[in-house]
């Protein structure tokens, strides 16, 4: 039995055949209509996340299936006390697939050392979210045409956005990858990630401050939100959040096939204004992330579909 | 002043770690469950060394398939382990960095699981040998020692 607990669980080949796997489902939605019938997905969020958990639901709605769950832990048995191993085999003899996000880091490898069905990682702290990264992936594809001879420009938080990190992790196993780091010094790439992943397997990048000095180079604008709940300080968050906002003006510095992306939700890093640039894939991305999830299950349960 | 000339008895089975840093031997004890032995345990402090100034040494009088050794790998690979059998050392082992370790260590990272599910196993894994690196198996948060 397979689980999801990071994105590079998948070979650069497996990645592959589940982004075909996931544009097939974009082009041929009706196929899959009933791949999932008389299956249950359990969504259990230790903490609430509005996107994530609706587009993993969305997925098995879209496959036929049905969803269970909670959004919060204050609404489930966590709040009595109950361990993740527990939770994992309990809901396993309710469910036949669990995506799971919760704040503690490894909560998720917990619950697939104990279930019976396969977990998907949907998030766990500041760990991991590879579902996350897997929509990442397929967007790029989708739209840019390729995963390699790519320059990417990853805006913002820097050191705490584990979107970040994990599309770092996961774009250095493709050829000719260039990045572009910018933040202001304060938000900086954590060392760790420059030396035992960019240094170490020599992947070419450079950190600018400004991001209009970075713009007109990149294939790849990929924007993050200065996340409130990574500070311990509220005037920290208040002194940087606005430090890196895209909009039209900058938009103007940009090549003519770049494309914006954001994990969202965002704050105020992209003005409105951009929402209607032909350039900003945001959104797409969203919807992406519903066919990357359905690709998912359906890859981890087993399912093919003729 | 006392000449340091304690001495025990050889051992017919069992094992002699040499060259244990001076001081570090209880610690030893504790983490190869020694305690939970029924068995003869010598520990040896202070002991003189022309190569160390001093040395602790243990020496375990036991059968030598009862001991898992691999974690003094990763306490001190410098330790030398003895085995001995029917009088004789038929093997010094050469001590290699465990790939795992469990329940020698504890994850600090406050985020981890392991921070509110006091069950878990404290379990860290070896991801880079030449920089000597172990990670908590669920957060992969680095231990530093």
């Amino acid at each position: 039995m397979r689980h999801l607990m990071s994105p590079l669980d998948f070979s650069v080949e497996e990645l592959n055949e589940l982004l075909d796997l996931a544009n097939d489902i974009e082009a041929n939605p009706q196929k899959y209509a009933n791949a999932c019938t008389g299956k249950k997905l359990a969504t259990l969020f230790f903490e609430p996340s509005t996107r994530t958990r609706l587009s993993h639901e969305a997925a098995m709605l879209n496959l036929g299936g049905s969803v269970l769950g909670f959004s919060s832990a204050d609404s489930s048995s966590a709040s009595k006390g109950e361990t993740v191993s527990d939770t994992a085999r309990m809901v396993s003899c309710y469910a036949d697939i669990i995506a799971m996000r919760h704040p503690k880091e490894g909560a998720p490898m917990v619950a697939s050392r104990y279930s019976s069905v396969p977990i998907i990682n949907a998030g766990d702290g500041g760990h991991q979210h590879p579902t996350q990264t897997l929509t990442d992936l397929l967007t790029i594809r989708s739209i840019g045409g390729r995963l390699d001879n790519l320059t990417i420009g990853l805006c913002g938080d820097l050191k705490f956005g584990r979107t970040v990190h994990s599309l770092i992790h996961a774009l250095v196993r493709y050829n000719n990858i260039k990045f572009v780091l910018i933040s202001p010094e304060e938000l900086r790439l954590p060392g760790y990630i420059r030396k035992d992943v960019l240094d170490k397997g020599n992947v070419p990048y450079e950190e600018v401050e400004r991001l209009e000095d970075a713009i007109p180079k990149l294939d790849v604008l990929y924007m993050t939100r200065v996340q409130k709940e990574r500070f311990f300080n509220e005037e920290d968050y208040i002194r940087m959040k606005d430090f890196y906002i895209l909009d039209a003006k900058k938009m103007e510095l940009a090549p003519e096939n770049m494309m914006v992306l954001h994990p969202l939700p965002r704050v105020n890093e992209i003005a409105v204004e951009v929402d209607d640039d032909p350039r900003a894939a945001y959104f797409k991305q969203a919807q992406y992330g519903v066919y990357v999830r359905m690709a998912l299950i359906l890859t981890l349960l087993g399912i093919q579909v003729s | 002043m006392i000449k340091n000339s304690l001495n025990l008895s050889t051992l017919s089975e069992g094992f002699v770690l040499d060259h244990i840093q001076a001081g570090k031997s209880m610690e030893i004890y504790q983490h190869l469950k020694l305690d939970k032995l029924d068995c003869v345990v010598a520990i040896i402090k202070n002991a003189s060394s022309n190569k160390m100034g001093k040395k602790d040494i243990i020496k375990i009088e036991c059968p030598i398939d009862v001991i898992d050794l691999d974690i003094l790998g990763f306490i001190d690979h410098n330790i030398t382990v003895n085995i001995i059998q029917n009088d004789k050392i038929i093997e010094k082992k050469r001590l290699t960095l465990p790939q795992k370790i469990t329940n020698v260590i504890k994850c600090k990272n406050p985020r981890c699981i392991t921070s509110i599910e006091q069950q878990l196993d404290h379990v860290f894994v070896l991801t880079d040998p030449e920089n000597i690196v172990y990670r908590c198996q669920y957060c992969e948060e680095k231990y530093n020692r």
